[in-house]
């Protein structure tokens, strides 16, 4: 575990890019609550390196597949095959205890409200320094320096590792949250409203340094929205919700820029220019 | 290098009765390695069209649209990605970016994609912007705030940072004063000799000429006219 955590993720994206295999290969996922569906059939593969967009108005069942991807909710039907070290594994069906190792190693998420994934209580190093603690890192000095060096990628300045998150801004939290969660050198990011809640130059700072980050660590990123703006600047690849359906998906750009469903022309139709 | 066959094109617009807009039928061209072939045909006649097909931000209805060995009316997603990554840049008429990007991280970024080391990315930027005659001082700052012509050069230079052996131009010397319209033609006659296969929207007649080897009229391939 120890290399990855020092994981210096130059060379790989590269290396990702070219992959034959899917990192994620999801079928036939289905959930309903009730007589009443989440989410139903849904099938796509992510390749390492692509960010995919899911986008969709409240109720189209987008983060309800989120949550289902990332095991937090357990679905009806289909599986989530996800390529781990040792070879792909359906992480609908492995034991609870593997799916909370993989959400401590190779999976991260990011949640829309950074106050449900940081600790309001610890300082902004210990927030960072938790994670790596919890894949096995002991030595402080090397836990609080590699916690020094993601406040500085995420541009928080460094006299600040000592004061809780509650004395930061919201977009300074949501940084802090991306930092706990990438110190850790994560393969598969999962994102839901990442820069909602965020004034929008808050916003694009946020989207700049993500992209940054995807570039330098070959990471691949499921990010949920609702902001066709956001998908358009930060996805390669865009799928389209509505009643629980993926209706459309392809490259970003073609689907927003040539919608095929009713739904999506609709969709692109109703953003108010600026 | 680019070979279009037998494309064809329609919209459908559900949410405004279900309308069928056919807008393209039977296109065909060829751009070998070293050659600039223009597309010309009045406004609305399917040039934009054309050239978004080609670059796979419009779905093809029909035909095929190979570029080296993809066909991109075929080609799956994360294909299109690295055809674009490595083979096929586009110059577009929008500069799109996210707001704070310095203009010399907008040039540098499809570099850094491919892999190319950071000051060396830098560097190949600088050497553009300079030649574009973009000021030094605006190199740091987001072009978002910069005027058409300034932005349309920081456009061209990031079309051009890479060696693309492909490349599609939007009207690329649209909004450029007689110097810069110089460099621009000057950097598409480079790409050209060292074997860029060119398709380019010029609406500046002088660049046309200069440039383009061959030119093909997209009125042909307009549905319904013979």
């Amino acid at each position: 575990m120890n290399a990855r955590i020092f994981y210096e993720n130059s060379e790989t994206s590269q290396e990702f890019r070219c992959a034959e295999r899917p990192l994620l290969a999801v079928r036939g996922l289905t959930k309903r609550y009730g007589e009443r569906i989440g989410c139903a059939e849904v099938s796509f593969n992510l390749w390492p390196g692509e960010v995919l967009g899911i986008v969709g108005e409240s109720g189209s069942g987008k983060s309800t597949l989120l949550s289902c991807l990332a095991g937090h909710l357990a679905p009806d039907e289909g599986e989530v095959v996800f390529a781990t070290a040792e070879g792909p594994r359906d992480t609908v069906t492995m034991s609870e205890a593997e799916r909370r190792r993989l959400a401590r190693t190779d999976w991260a998420f990011v949640h829309q409200n950074p106050r449900d994934g940081l600790r309001m209580g610890v300082s902004a190093g210990g927030n960072v320094g938790e994670r790596l603690m919890a894949v096995g890192a002991r030595n402080y000095g090397a836990i609080r320096g590699r916690a020094l060096d993601w406040l500085e990628r995420v541009e928080i300045a460094a006299d600040r590792i000592d004061d809780r998150p509650r004395a930061f801004s919201g977009g300074m939290q949501q940084r802090l949250q991306i930092a706990r969660n990438l110190v850790t050198g994560p393969r598969l990011v999962f994102m839901d409203e990442p820069t909602g809640g965020l004034d929008v130059s808050v916003q694009a700072r946020l989207l700049d340094l993500l992209r940054g980050l995807v570039r330098e660590m070959g990471l691949s990123v499921i990010i949920v929205t609702h902001d066709l703006a956001v998908v358009r600047l930060l996805a390669d690849r865009l799928m389209v919700m509505k009643g629980g359906r993926v209706v459309e998906q392809g490259l970003t750009d073609q689907v927003l820029d040539d919608p095929r469903h009713a739904y999506t022309q609709l969709l692109v139709s109703s953003v108010l220019q600026v | 290098m680019i070979h279009v066959s037998d494309l064809s094109k329609s919209f459908t617009l559900h949410n405004q009765g279900g309308a069928v807009i056919p807008v393209m039928a039977g296109a065909a061209l060829s751009v070998e390695p070293g050659e600039c072939v223009g597309l010309t045909g009045a406004s609305g006649a399917g040039k934009s069209t054309l050239m978004r097909m080609v670059y796979g931000n419009y779905l093809a209805a029909a035909g095929s649209i190979r570029v080296g060995d993809l066909d991109v009316a075929q080609a799956e997603p994360r294909e299109i990605i690295v055809l674009r990554r490595r083979t096929l840049g586009y110059v577009s008429q929008f500069l799109r970016v996210v707001p704070r990007v310095p203009t010399i991280e907008v040039v540098a970024e499809p570099l850094l994609v491919l892999g190319v080391a950071r000051d060396e990315a830098r560097d190949r930027a600088a050497a553009l912007l300079a030649r574009l005659n973009i000021p030094e001082r605006l190199w740091g700052l987001s072009p978002t705030t910069f005027s058409g012509g300034e932005q349309q050069r920081v456009n061209i230079a990031r079309g051009f940072v890479h060696t693309y052996p492909a490349l599609l131009l939007d009207e690329p010397t649209a909004s450029l004063d007689a110097a810069n319209r110089e460099v621009v033609l000057q950097l598409i006659g480079e790409a050209k000799a060292r074997g860029a296969a060119i398709l380019g929207i010029f609406h500046d007649e002088g660049a046309r000429v200069r440039v383009c080897d061959r030119l093909v009229d997209v009125t042909h391939f307009t549905p319904g006219a013979a």
